[in-house]
């Protein structure tokens, strides 16, 4: 493995991550439970089309074979996607979808706030532009765990749910594969394995907070490294990919 | 002197050219009519995020995804700030929900077509946003004053809406046939239901007089529909769409053109109801917005629970 | 179900740059501080509008009665003597 090969790898990895949940959030346009709500769902959503937009195109610009960043969002089989297994889960109820911004947002602040200090420049100046997003929806995903948990008996029992439900997609998190560990080395990529106490304190102390179990760490799903996913994903891409798949020939 | 409180007072304001604001003195009639040409501009922006929103998972490049959420979230806005103009007229949002969903209410009846292929997405921005800015630029001198606000800072932000519409339009025209087939399709789809949104011809208008006479409404229905079918005839031209009518002519005399007479059955019929997404478009409003009862319920009693340690800490 | 499903009305008001006065930008509505100050900023500030947010509930707010406006607004209108321009200053004085 070179060191361009794993960067390649790993913007796609982080590229794809917001290109799925940027999906994921612009599906729930018109459906928000308060038009105020809607609006701010739309707006996380753009900030992670934006952030796939920039590490898609770092990705294109380290391969340096002529593709660009629509190619790679666009023309992938899905088995050479590597977002989380967690981003690609369906929206669920309003409880499901804070419950998974709540899960990701938390660790992708903590992780994007190590990664500015990458020495790979383009990696560090995007995490420094992400942290400060990534920070706004941590607030507004702990904000409604915390109305929904703390509500009514039905918003309470929904919110428990829905944590229970996305735990299982958690783990993956903080899996440190070939690529992590021979970027960590050179300096490039984040060290995830000290990420997990913290995370747990931060999501513990809110969960706490909502008046919510957090759940025990059961079986942990996998396998999104290595790009192979729930069945979730290939709807997605279905849908994502229609236009550029039916008329391949075409410039949008 | 003139009492404060009358009608006739009232129209002298108006016709001084002042602006009416929330607290002063208005007819009745005046009240109702904003009431519900708002409520109904409102509606229309919400609704409005429908057809748009049924491309969005399907957008086919990471730049018009961007550009048509952020599109669509504006619409969410700008129902958001009408929604507003109308409840200082003492109306609450929750009523004006109630009157769509019950049919009471009614929105542009644009939104009951169908968007049914990518290039729908340019039609619409450029078309449609295009017919509403024209309808909109007017409004910003609306006599009541929180409508006005609300308008201006509405035009501002739309101003990239026709734009991005057109853009895809044009682009698509220089593509493979089979995008610009797509391109005049939407054209084709599009066109009648765009000149059909400022409403009947100002003989047949009903609310039009009164509107008018109180500055409600600046211009006519006809006057701003030629308005828009001027400027909009040259830009399909010039992109190489066809315009669906075989009867358009341009008046050397007067700069305007001719076109041929509006099929007002249909205009009557998708008001009435009979559109091709009436019911899908309301079903789907009612089905989120019940769906969102069990959060709001929540974030209210939330509240409850922790309004007074607010106000201790606010 | 509630009579009114959609939360409380709150002012919003932006500055644009620090040293600016505050601007009523709107309304939204919200359940509660936070909800209010992040919908005021999702939907106020989309366009780099702001680098201040204030919002308070609608409630709170107390509006003047167009019908004192002769009372509250009109005396002040004779009061020229407030206005520098109603001072006679000698020919050729500068910086005055």
């Amino acid at each position: 493995m070179t060191t361009k090969e794993a960067t390649y790898t790993y913007a796609l990895r982080l590229g794809d991550d917001a290109l799925i949940l940027g999906h994921r959030l612009s599906e729930l346009c018109s459906r928000g439970p308060i038009l105020e709500e809607d609006l701010a769902l739309t707006n996380i959503s753009l900030d992670m089309i934006g952030r796939a937009q920039a590490l898609l195109k770092y990705a294109a610009d380290t391969e340096n074979n002529g593709n660009t960043e629509d190619d790679i969002a666009y023309r992938r089989a899905e088995n050479h996607y590597y977002n989380h297994l967690l981003v690609e889960q369906p929206n669920g109820d309003f409880a499901h979808t804070i419950a998974r911004q709540l899960l990701i947002s938390v660790f992708e602040y903590l992780f994007y706030t190590e990664l500015e200090k990458s020495r790979d420049e383009n990696l560090s100046a995007i995490a420094k532009k992400v942290t400060k997003e990534v920070k706004y929806h941590m607030q507004h995903a702990i904000d409604w765990t915390i109305r929904l948990g703390d509500g009514t008996n039905e918003s309470h029992k929904r919110m428990q749910t829905a944590i229970n439900d996305m735990w299982m997609y958690s783990g993956e998190l903080f899996e440190m594969d070939e690529v992590d560990q021979y970027l960590f080395r050179e300096g490039v990529a984040v060290d995830l394995i000290p990420l997990k106490a913290h995370w747990q304190n931060r999501i513990q102390t809110v969960l706490t907070k909502a008046t919510l179990v957090t759940p025990e760490d059961g079986y942990m799903q996998t396998g999104s490294k290595k790009g192979v996913h729930s069945e979730n994903l290939g709807h997605i891409l279905s849908e994502m990919q229609y236009l550029q798949r039916s008329y391949p020939d075409a410039k949008w | 002197m003139h009492n404060e409180h009358s009608d006739a007072h009232f129209q002298l304001r108006i016709d001084n050219g002042e602006h009416i604001e929330p607290k002063d003195y208005m007819p009745e009639g005046y009240r109702k009519h904003l009431i519900r040409q708002i409520s109904q501009h409102a509606h229309s922006e919400v609704i409005g995020m429908q057809p748009e929103g049924n491309w969005i998972t399907r957008a086919p490049s990471l730049r018009s995804k961007q550009i048509l959420l952020a599109k669509i979230q504006d619409e969410g806005g700008h129902g958001l700030y009408l929604y507003s103009a109308a409840e200082t007229l003492g109306v609450s949002r929750s009523e004006l929900i109630e009157q769509l969903q019950s049919g009471k209410a009614k929105y542009s009846s644009i939104f009951n077509y169908p968007a049914l292929n990518w290039a729908d997405i340019g039609a619409i921005g450029w078309l449609v946003d295009g017919a509403a800015i024209v309808n909109q630029v007017s409004l910003q001198r609306t006599s009541y004053g929180p409508y006005s606000r609300g308008m201006v800072r509405i035009c501002k932000e739309e101003s990239f809406h026709q734009r991005q519409g057109y853009e895809i339009m044009a682009k698509m025209m220089k593509g493979t046939k089979e995008q610009q087939d797509m391109a005049q399709d939407a054209m084709n789809r599009w066109w009648w239901p765009a000149l059909m949104m400022f409403g009947p011809h100002d003989t047949d208008s009903p609310h039009s007089s009164d509107a008018v006479k109180w500055k409600i409404k600046r211009e006519t229905n006809d006057e701003l529909r030629q308005k828009f079918i001027d400027k909009t005839i040259p830009q399909a031209e010039l992109i190489g769409l066809k315009v669906p009518d075989n009867n358009i002519q341009l008046d050397e005399k007067t700069g305007h053109y001719t076109i041929s007479e509006i099929n007002w059955d249909e205009f009557y019929r998708v008001i009435s109801g009979h559109g091709p997404c009436n019911k899908q478009r309301l079903d789907h409003h009612i089905k989120y917005h019940e769906e969102g009862a069990w959060v709001r319920e929540a974030a209210e009693a939330y509240k409850q629970k922790h309004l007074k340690k607010e106000l201790e800490t606010a | 179900m509630a009579t009114d499903t959609q939360l409380d009305l709150w002012e919003v008001f932006i500055q644009s740059k620090s040293g600016l006065p505050y601007i009523h930008a709107g309304s939204i509505h919200a359940s509660d501080v936070k909800m209010a100050m992040q919908n005021a900023r999702d939907i106020y500030t989309r366009r780099g509008e702001g680098t201040s947010i204030w919002v308070v509930p609608s409630k709170h707010i107390s509006a003047s009665n167009p019908d004192d406006n002769d009372m509250l607004f009109d005396p002040s209108n004779d009061k020229v003597y407030r206005h520098p321009t109603f001072y006679v200053m000698p020919e050729g004085a500068k910086n005055i």
